[in-house]
C-alpha cells in the first residue's frame, strides 16, 4: 500500500504535534528544536496522521495572520484539527470560525461594547470585584489554590457583568468552558458534543429570557437592538455569547495562574515592580508574551498557494501559528526566554494578529494588571506552597493552564 | 508622509488609541477616527508605534520621524 508507506514516512520525519507543556512558561522541548531550524515554518503530524505547517518565525506570522488567502473556517477540510472532538460535526459557527466579510458585520456589532474608553470606565468595577476576592482569600488563608480562588473567580466576574450571566451559575459554566477549552486535545466526539450542547442550551435559554426581560449588558443590549431589528438571528447571538463566555473565562484565567507562578519563580522581577509599580503595564505585555496561553488558538487553512519564509504552503494545507513559540523569536524578542519586565514587548502575538485579534485583549489587559498589581500589594509575602515542580498543566492542545496553584503567605 | 487611516479595515482593537490618544480616537461605533497629524518627533513615534501594533493594518504612517 504505497499510500501506507508515504504516510509513515512522513511521520517519521516530523514532529507530533500539539506539544505538552511541563511549566507555565517554558517552552516545550520540542518547540525549541523547532525554533531551531533555519525555515521559519517546519511541517509536523496531527493525531490523525495528516500534515500541517507549524511557523515559528513572528514575521512570518504577522504575515500570514494578516493574509486573507488563509482561511479559519474549520470546515475547510485542510484545517488543521488537533483532535477527534475537533472534527465532530456542530449546528453552529462562531466569530472565531467566520471569514470576512461574514466575520466583519458580526464583529462591528460586538466593538462598541470593548473600546479603550469602554474598558477604562470598568476599572473601578474590576477594581472591587478583585478587591472584594482577596479579602476572602486572606480571610480563608493563609494557604489557598489560587486557581481555584482567584484566577477562574475575577475573570467570571467581570464576564457575567458584561454579558448579563448571572453570577450564581459559575460552577456550571466554568465546568463548561474548562471542558471545552483545556480538554479540547483529549475529549471524544461524545464528550464535546455533549459539553457544547449543555452550554449552548445554557446560553439558549438566557439569551431567550433577555430578548424577554433585558438587562444591562452586552447580550441585553445585542437582544434589543440587533435581533430585534432583525439584523442578527438568535442563533447567532447564542453562539456569540458562547465564544465570548469561553474565550474571556479560559484565557484570562490562565494568564493570572500562569502569570502569578511567573512572578513568583522570578524574584528580581517582581522586586522591580513592588519598586516601581509604574512597571505593570508593561510587565503585563511581557507577562502575555512569555506564558501565551492560547498557544492553538490561531490556525488556518490555506485557500490558495502562499509563497512565504521560503517555502510553499499550498491550497488546502492547514497552518498552526503557536503564539508561544513566535512570541520567543530572538529576531524579535532579544533573549527571548529571558522573563524581563522592563522590555518592550508590546508587539507579541498573544492576542493574535490580523480580523480575528482578540477582541477582549483590553478588558483582559485590566483585568490582569488589576488582578497582579492588587495581588502581590495585598499578599507581598506570596510564595508558592509546593515546589514549582510539582505543578501541573492542563493537555496539549488546549489552552494552557495550570490544574492548581497552591499558594500561601 | 501624514498618517491616514482606512476606518473600513477597522476591527476595533483600539492600539491606536492606546499608544497615540492625541492622534487617533474611537467613534461610537468603536471604529478608529484620525483626530489630526502627529507634530512633534514623540507623536510621530506614538503614531508609528499604532501603525505597527494595529493587528488589521488601518494606519499608514510616514515612519517613526
Amino acid at each position: 500500500m504505497p499510500d501506507t508507506t508515504t504516510v509513515s514516512e512522513s511521520t517519521s520525519a516530523t514532529p507530533a504535534f500539539p506539544m505538552a507543556r511541563t511549566c507555565p512558561y517554558a517552552l516545550p522541548e520540542g518547540y525549541t528544536d523547532l525554533r531551531g531550524k533555519e525555515a521559519p515554518l517546519q511541517r509536523v503530524t496531527l493525531f490523525d496522521g495528516t500534515g500541517a505547517w507549524v511557523v515559528s518565525g513572528h514575521a512570518e506570522a504577522r504575515k500570514l495572520l494578516a493574509d486573507s488567502r488563509l482561511s479559519s473556517d474549520k470546515l475547510n477540510p485542510g484545517f488543521p484539527a488537533i483532535s477527534v472532538a475537533e472534527k465532530a460535526h456542530r449546528p453552529f459557527r462562531t466569530i472565531t470560525e467566520l471569514d470576512p466579510p461574514e466575520h466583519d458585520t458580526h464583529r462591528r456589532m460586538l466593538i462598541p461594547a470593548f473600546t479603550a474608553r469602554r474598558i477604562q470606565e470598568m476599572r473601578p468595577l474590576v477594581q472591587k470585584i478583585v478587591d472584594d476576592c482577596l479579602d476572602a482569600i486572606i480571610e480563608k488563608g493563609p494557604s489557598v489554590d489560587l486557581v481555584a480562588e482567584f484566577a477562574v473567580h475575577v475573570p467570571s466576574m467581570v464576564i457575567c457583568h458584561l454579558l448579563d450571566i448571572p453570577y450564581e451559575d459559575h460552577e456550571f459554566f466554568q465546568a463548561m468552558t474548562r471542558k471545552i477549552t483545556q480538554e479540547r486535545g483529549t475529549l471524544d466526539e461524545a464528550g464535546i458534543k455533549q459539553v457544547l450542547g449543555e452550554t449552548w442550551g445554557y446560553l439558549d435559554r438566557r439569551v431567550t429570557e433577555l430578548e424577554n426581560e433585558p438587562e444591562q449588558g452586552l447580550l441585553s443590549l445585542l437582544a434589543t437592538e440587533r435581533v430585534a431589528s432583525g439584523t442578527l438571528e438568535h442563533h447567532d447571538l447564542v453562539a456569540m455569547a458562547l465564544v465570548l463566555l469561553v474565550a474571556a473565562q479560559e484565557t484570562t484565567s490562565s494568564t493570572l495562574g500562569s502569570g502569578i507562578v511567573t512572578l513568583l519563580e522570578h524574584p528580581g522581577q517582581l522586586a522591580r515592580l513592588q519598586a516601581d509599580p509604574a512597571l505593570w503595564p508593561n510587565a503585563v505585555e511581557e507577562l502575555l508574551r512569555f506564558t501565551s496561553v492560547a498557544d492553538m488558538g490561531t490556525r488556518r487553512a490555506a485557500k490558495e498557494d502562499i509563497e512565504i519564509g521560503g517555502v510553499v504552503i499550498r491550497a488546502g494545507e492547514g497552518v498552526i501559528i503557536p503564539n508561544l513559540l513566535v512570541n520567543r523569536d530572538p529576531k524579535v524578542f532579544a533573549d527571548p526566554d529571558t522573563f524581563d519586565v522592563g522590555r518592550s514587548a508590546r508587539t507579541h502575538l498573544a492576542f493574535g494578529h490580523g480580523v480575528h485579534n482578540c477582541i477582549g485583549q483590553n478588558m483582559s489587559r485590566l483585568v490582569l494588571e488589576v488582578g497582579f498589581q492588587s495581588l502581590f500589594t495585598r499578599l507581598p509575602g506570596l510564595r508558592l506552597a509546593v515546589a514549582a515542580e510539582e505543578l501541573e498543566m492542563s493537555p496539549a492542545g488546549g489552552v494552557q493552564t495550570l490544574t492548581a496553584l497552591p499558594v500561601a503567605w | 508622509m501624514d498618517v491616514s487611516v482606512d476606518q473600513s479595515l477597522c476591527q476595533g482593537a483600539a492600539q491606536c488609541v492606546r499608544s497615540a490618544p492625541q492622534i487617533f480616537d474611537q467613534d461610537d461605533d468603536g471604529l478608529v477616527v484620525l483626530l489630526r497629524q502627529p507634530g512633534s518627533p514623540a507623536e510621530r513615534a506614538a503614531a508609528h508605534v499604532a501603525a505597527v501594533l494595529c493587528p488589521a493594518g488601518v494606519i499608514t504612517s510616514g515612519g517613526p520621524a
